[in-house]
């Protein structure tokens, strides 16, 4: 199982479960996890960002190749985000950043996002959008971080083709059929994960709404618990062959892919080939 | 490494395994029931968002759903088409109806709850009357209208509750950017449990922003934490137990617009002894309504 939504460190609001990362990975491994991709928790309040991703990236290697697969953060309203994404791929061996919009105060209609996002589709780099973090009606009463409203994107697809986008927690639209939404569920470079998927027969809906191939596991633990997705994943009516597709090989496919765009760049190719084997590709 | 279905089998398998779902390898889902020991009940379910034009197709899909999990028995609410939050008799009386169909098409799997509301105290009591005392509904609730619960037009149908001894299920919310009107607070329930200490009340949700509903209903005994209807936020139900004591906290998952995967996890996936879930699971609502289904005769 490859669970592309976990956060390492603390909710900025409570202290979780597993939240001090050795426990958390040895958690995850209990529950048959091969590998993780994880953000930081800090990149959510810290206008630190290349310290948050120094430390994330040495949290990840500390619990060997592979295994928990770091996943930095850039913030593109702070001067020098280029420098942040450079490091993220070519000094912390990332195949992605995650980042959060709604915790740093931009929409995606952003002229600065898109910069990000045609920067990153360059580098072969998967971007995860964290929709949301946490139910808004939950969050502390004097920071609200509302969902981000994905719409903006149906404008944006069309023009980034090799861009490999991936929704985290994009759990507050569900039953909204806007022809935006239509749009993005049905873009071949955006994936989904499951970790905010609600409703009896949620999942299967998900998949009948975008494609078997672009739903990915993701538990957002641990600020759920993790056997939320999992549950999800194995109660549903899917085929096994489905089930097995989204808990791990969609995310290796894409990681894969991602690994092959890494390689082709100039003067990191045999990391990218580092990286590829890391993977056991 | 190339993934395979034994490699998967057994990945998948790991995860279940501790979260006490055994798996195994059956198709499609490869997923077996909870052990028996757990008896899941699940105290909050509605019929709204659920597959199925009728009561009966929708019980159907839901029991379907269960069995994936091994929930053995809902505990059916009104809620069938979108909701209402001032309804008219007519439309309380059609989804108590719609409610009393679903579990007539599975008795074995369903017991029915009561929907009433306090804007017409008179006609509630009736259909009080006529679904618990002379019909085969168990409970009351989800009690959820634009009236808080603190209210006294709730006292008259919390004292049928109590005569007839079957527990209330109240929503509860503490939203953050305030409730809807009307809505209901832990802190409204308390104040109707104190005036009510032999009511056996159970707050929905536990308010949602749990850490502080908790709290709220820490020192009224009487009152019971329902753990459904929320994202599955890791520490809910540890948190719940720490303060509460494990006989105080009561699964649910509030389905249809929640999955029963998601919200059984908040027990199965929290640290917590085995005894724990157990009551959690549902030795707790048995206990609550040992009464009502003795004198119905009904089994628990």
């Amino acid at each position: 199982m490859i669970d592309t939504n976990v956060h390492l460190f603390q909710w900025p609001f409570r202290r979780l479960p597993a939240d001090d990362p050795d426990e958390f990975v040895l958690k995850l491994k209990a529950r048959g996890v091969e590998q993780a991709w994880a953000g930081s928790f800090e990149a959510l309040l810290n206008r630190d960002v290349s310290g948050v991703n120094e430390r994330l990236a040495a949290a990840c290697r500390k619990h060997g190749a592979g295994y928990l697969i770091p996943f930095g953060c850039v913030n593109p309203h702070f001067p020098g985000w280029e420098e942040d994404l450079r490091r993220c791929q070519e000094i912390h061996r990332m195949p992605g950043v995650r980042i959060y919009p709604n915790y740093h105060g931009y929409s995606l209609a952003d002229p600065a996002l898109i910069q990000l996002l045609a920067s990153a589709a360059n580098r072969g780099m998967i971007v995860q959008i964290a929709l949301s973090m946490e139910d808004p009606r939950m969050q502390f009463p004097l920071m609200p971080a509302p969902p981000v409203d994905p719409k903006p994107l149906a404008k944006i697809l069309p023009g980034m083709p090799e861009l490999k986008l991936m929704l985290l927690n994009a759990g507050y639209w569900d039953g909204d059929d806007a022809p935006e939404i239509r749009t993005i569920r049905a873009a071949a470079n955006v994936w989904f994960d499951i970790a905010m998927n609600e409703g009896v027969g949620g999942l299967d809906r998900l998949v009948a709404a975008t494609a078997v191939n672009r739903v990915v596991f993701g538990s957002h633990a641990p600020f759920f618990y993790f056997e939320a997705a999992l549950l999800k994943l194995l109660s549903s009516e899917l085929p096994l062959q489905q089930q097995m597709r989204i808990s791990a090989e969609n995310a290796r496919q894409l990681l894969r892919d991602s690994a092959y765009s890494f390689k082709q760049l100039g003067g990191i190719e045999q990391d990218g080939e580092q990286f590829a084997k890391m993977r056991g590709h | 490494m190339a993934i395979t279905r034994r490699t998967a089998l057994k990945s998948l398998a790991a995860g279940l395994i501790s979260a006490h779902v055994p798996v195994g390898a059956q198709e499609p889902a490869g997923l077996e029931p909870l052990p028996k020991q757990f008896r899941a009940w699940d105290a909050h379910s509605h019929l709204d968002q659920v597959p199925g034009n009728t009561p009966e197709e929708r019980m159907d899909y839901l029991v379907r759903c269960m069995d994936k999990l091994g929930i053995e028995r809902l505990i059916v609410s009104q809620g069938f088409d979108e909701f209402e939050d001032r309804p008219t008799p007519q439309q309380v009386r059609v989804e108590n109806d719609r409610v009393m169909r679903a579990v007539r098409h599975r008795p074995d799997r369903a017991y029915g709850s009561l929907f009433v509301s306090p804007a017409d105290v008179e006609f509630s009591l009736r259909e009080f009357d006529r679904c618990v005392r002379d019909g085969p509904m168990v409970c009351v609730g989800e009690l959820q209208c634009d009236v808080r619960c603190n209210a006294p037009a709730l006292d008259p149908i919390v004292a049928r509750a109590e005569a007839l001894d079957v527990p209330i299920l109240q929503h509860t919310w503490i939203k953050t950017g305030g409730n809807d009107v009307g809505e209901s607070t832990p802190r409204d329930l308390v104040e109707l449990a104190r005036r009510h200490p032999k009511a056996k009340l159970i707050c929905g949700h536990t308010g949602g922003n749990w850490e502080i509903g908790i709290r709220a209903i820490r020192d009224t005994p009487n009152i019971y934490a329902d753990i459904a209807g929320s994202d599955p936020t890791a520490g809910f139900t540890e948190m719940a137990v720490r303060e509460l004591g494990a006989e105080r906290v009561i699964y649910g998952s509030d389905v249809g617009g929640r999955s029963f995967a998601s919200q059984i996890a908040k027990v199965l996936g929290a640290d917590l002894p085995s005894y724990a879930k157990e009551l959690i699971l549902g030795g707790n609502i048995r206990r609550l309504l040992a009464p009502v289904l003795e004198a119905k005769g009904l089994p628990s």
